[in-house]
């Protein structure tokens, strides 16, 4: 899923300063899966805002809704009715939801309310980790179907640095050395040999570097 | 001679069967050109090049190239270092034809610190290409005269190229297989990291010499001085992949105030002297981190002087 | 026992401490309230194993929430009692009521904002 992180609340207020009445939208995709994003975070965003505020002497009304995803037109269709009522809109989407709805509404502010990380996947209950850089050419099968452009630092891929110690990476020993993984587990199977051929450069053309990337599926469209 | 690689002093050296001798010197936090040449006076004819770090530990210096070619101008032969942190493949490209055009021979490729450690931790890293990748891109620029994409190269760069090896870093039993992969990807010399664990040293070169690494390419033992406890307890906490063991901090401990550093500076004369025994190695790397006017004396004591003129 | 308790102190009946939620806090906050607090069972002696623990935690979330914005996060705590310590109860509340009369009225007033 794509990963998120709730912004401090100061720049959250700092962006609504000058607002009397704002509409915070929430998302039923991935962010209400890594719990930044569905309608129990916009709810409490919507308490804390309006605390905030009337500590401030200034009521500020709060509307709450939550879309079945921000990343289709036709949910963000949803709200074309109630917009406008609004001073602004507060997305708390990935970085996709705030964008479709700027597209979908190109006179309303819309204000986004989470930092997107990454993706990832909760390794336990309440903590997430990376796993994918997506750069539009998987070749996880060649290194054990673990990933060193995402979980490397440095996204080598002919095996680790000279600061890998203790199974962790050389930035913080709370990050694994996902090389060391790598070679542990070919190690295991006996597959050794298939790290020691130089893997070459990558082709960077498939990834962001490309350029703003676009994903056409013929037998769709319409 | 027309066999040679690069026609470098240092390859010179290496292929007459010299031990060789390299030192390093840091280019300044800044433009000073006088620093630099201070820094360097005391290498000139005592070692056989001098490696020149590029952002060493993420923290911006002076250039390695432009600092390479003055070094070069002082009559001192620079091995020029490139890491993959902060160009990709067009700026190295152009970086290594760019050296090669002011004369520079010897080049070493790494990875290099991730900027986390550096004074710029905001950085955007590259890392477009691993160092593994650089040394087989330099070696097609100077054996096939083509760029990566496979254009030809007018005038190529002849360069001898070098790699770093970490025998100290985990997992332990892949760090010979990375020597033996960089050697294949085009290596022509190696220089390790500092050594102060000799057990597991001489483990990692007997490993090397059984795989018959050491007739591929020429090995340089890496030697630091410690120039005081707090040093050796830096180096054993705060710098990734360094093999402090307790039995030397305990040695330099012991020595007394006022005598740690010349404590340290025996532990390496030691180690100088059993690397010239030890099969497999072709040479020391001498990395005397702000020590660069104390190289001379222990040069001297560690008897590898003269150095041979090739 | 017929224990006294400031009578500024309502009580909110739930069937377990886990059952408290982020929201419930803050709305309580945003609604006037000086201070609130959760009178969970003693650590380890839940009857659904963790819910006083997982009280404990969305209190310490709230409490964050109330520094960022710059509210006290003294307004907002945790207690751990039996069901059989009555007197305890009457000394939290009271220990409660003395702690937000030190902090003064919550600045989350209606009034002030109207």
């Amino acid at each position: 899923m794509i990963v998120a992180d709730r912004k401090p609340l100061k720049e959250l207020l700092e962006m609504v300063e000058d607002c009397d009445k704002v509409l915070i939208l929430g998302c039923k995709g991935c962010v209400t899966v890594c719990n930044v994003g569905g309608s129990k975070e916009v709810g409490i965003l919507a308490l804390t805002l309006k605390i905030a505020r009337k500590k401030e002497g200034r009521l500020l009304e709060v509307s709450e809704k939550t879309l079945e995803r921000q990343c289709d037109p036709e949910y963000v269709d949803e709200v074309k009715d109630i917009v406008d009522g609004y001073d602004a809109v507060i997305s708390m989407a990935c970085g996709v939801g705030p964008q479709f709805l700027s597209e979908r509404y190109p006179e309303k502010r819309i204000l986004p309310a989470v930092d997107t990380t990454f993706f990832g996947g909760a390794v336990q209950h309440g903590i997430w980790e990376e796993r994918c850089a997506g750069c539009g050419a998987c070749g996880i099968h060649h290194f054990g179907g673990l990933c060193p452009i995402a979980r490397c630092a440095k996204s080598l891929l002919n095996g680790p640095c000279g600061g890998s110690a203790d199974g962790k990476c050389e930035i913080s020993k709370d990050v694994d050395c996902i090389w060391d993984m790598i070679v542990t587990k070919k190690m295991k199977e006996g597959r050794l040999d298939e790290l020691l051929m130089l893997r070459p450069p990558k082709v960077w053309t498939t990834a962001r570097d490309g350029g703003p990337r676009k994903s056409v599926r013929e037998e769709l469209v319409q | 001679m027309t066999d040679l690689k690069s026609g470098s002093n240092l390859e010179k050296v290496l292929k007459a069967g010299h031990f060789a001798f390299t030192g390093e010197c840091g280019p300044p936090k800044g433009s000073n050109v006088e620093h630099l040449k201070k820094k360097a006076a005391p290498l000139k004819g005592v070692v056989d090049a001098v490696n020149v770090t590029d952002n060493q530990t993420a923290v911006v210096r002076m250039s390695s190239w432009a600092a390479s070619t003055i070094l070069l101008q002082e009559g001192v032969e620079p091995n020029f270092q490139m890491v993959c942190r902060d160009r990709n493949r067009l700026a190295m490209q152009s970086d290594i034809l760019g050296v090669y055009a002011m004369g520079i021979r010897n080049m070493l490729c790494l990875s290099g610190d991730h900027q986390r450690f550096g004074n710029h931790p905001e950085a955007k890293n590259v890392y477009d290409l691993d160092s593994m990748q650089l040394i087989s891109m330099v070696k097609k620029m100077r054996d096939e005269g083509q760029f990566l994409n496979g254009e030809e190269i007018d005038v190529p760069p002849k360069l001898f190229i070098g790699a770093a090896s970490n025998p100290f870093a985990d997992p332990f039993e892949f760090r010979v297989h990375r020597l033996a992969k960089k050697i294949n990807a085009g290596a022509d010399f190696i220089q390790t990291q500092c050594i102060y664990n000799m057990d597991k040293f001489r483990e990692f070169m007997k490993m090397a010499v059984d795989m018959g690494l050491h007739e591929k390419c020429y090995i340089l033992a890496g030697v630091t001085p410690m120039k005081s406890v707090g040093m050796a307890q830096y180096m054993a906490k705060m710098v990734p992949g360094m093999d402090v063991p307790e039995s030397l901090v305990k040695r330099l401990r012991g020595a007394g105030k006022g005598k740690v550093a010349e404590e340290g500076i025996k532990f390496s004369l030691e180690q100088i002297e059993e690397f010239k025994e030890m099969e497999g190695l072709a040479g020391i790397h001498l990395m005397a981190i702000e020590w660069e006017h104390r190289v001379p004396e222990i040069a001297e004591r560690a008897g590898v002087l003269p150095r041979p003129k090739v | 026992m017929r224990l006294s308790y400031p009578s500024n102190v309502k009580i909110i009946q739930l069937p377990c401490s886990g059952r408290v939620d982020i929201l419930h806090l803050l709305k309580a906050i945003e609604d006037g309230a000086d201070g609130v607090y959760v009178a969970g069972c003693l650590e380890g002696e839940c009857h659904f194993l963790t819910g006083n623990l997982k009280a404990k935690k969305k209190v310490q979330y709230v409490k964050k929430i109330l520094e960022e914005i710059g509210l006290e996060p003294e307004r907002v705590e945790m207690f751990n009692l039996s069901s059989g310590q009555g007197p305890r109860f009457a000394e939290i509340a009271t220990e409660m009521v003395e702690r937000i009369k030190k902090l003064g009225p919550s600045p989350v007033k209606l009034e002030k904002a109207a």
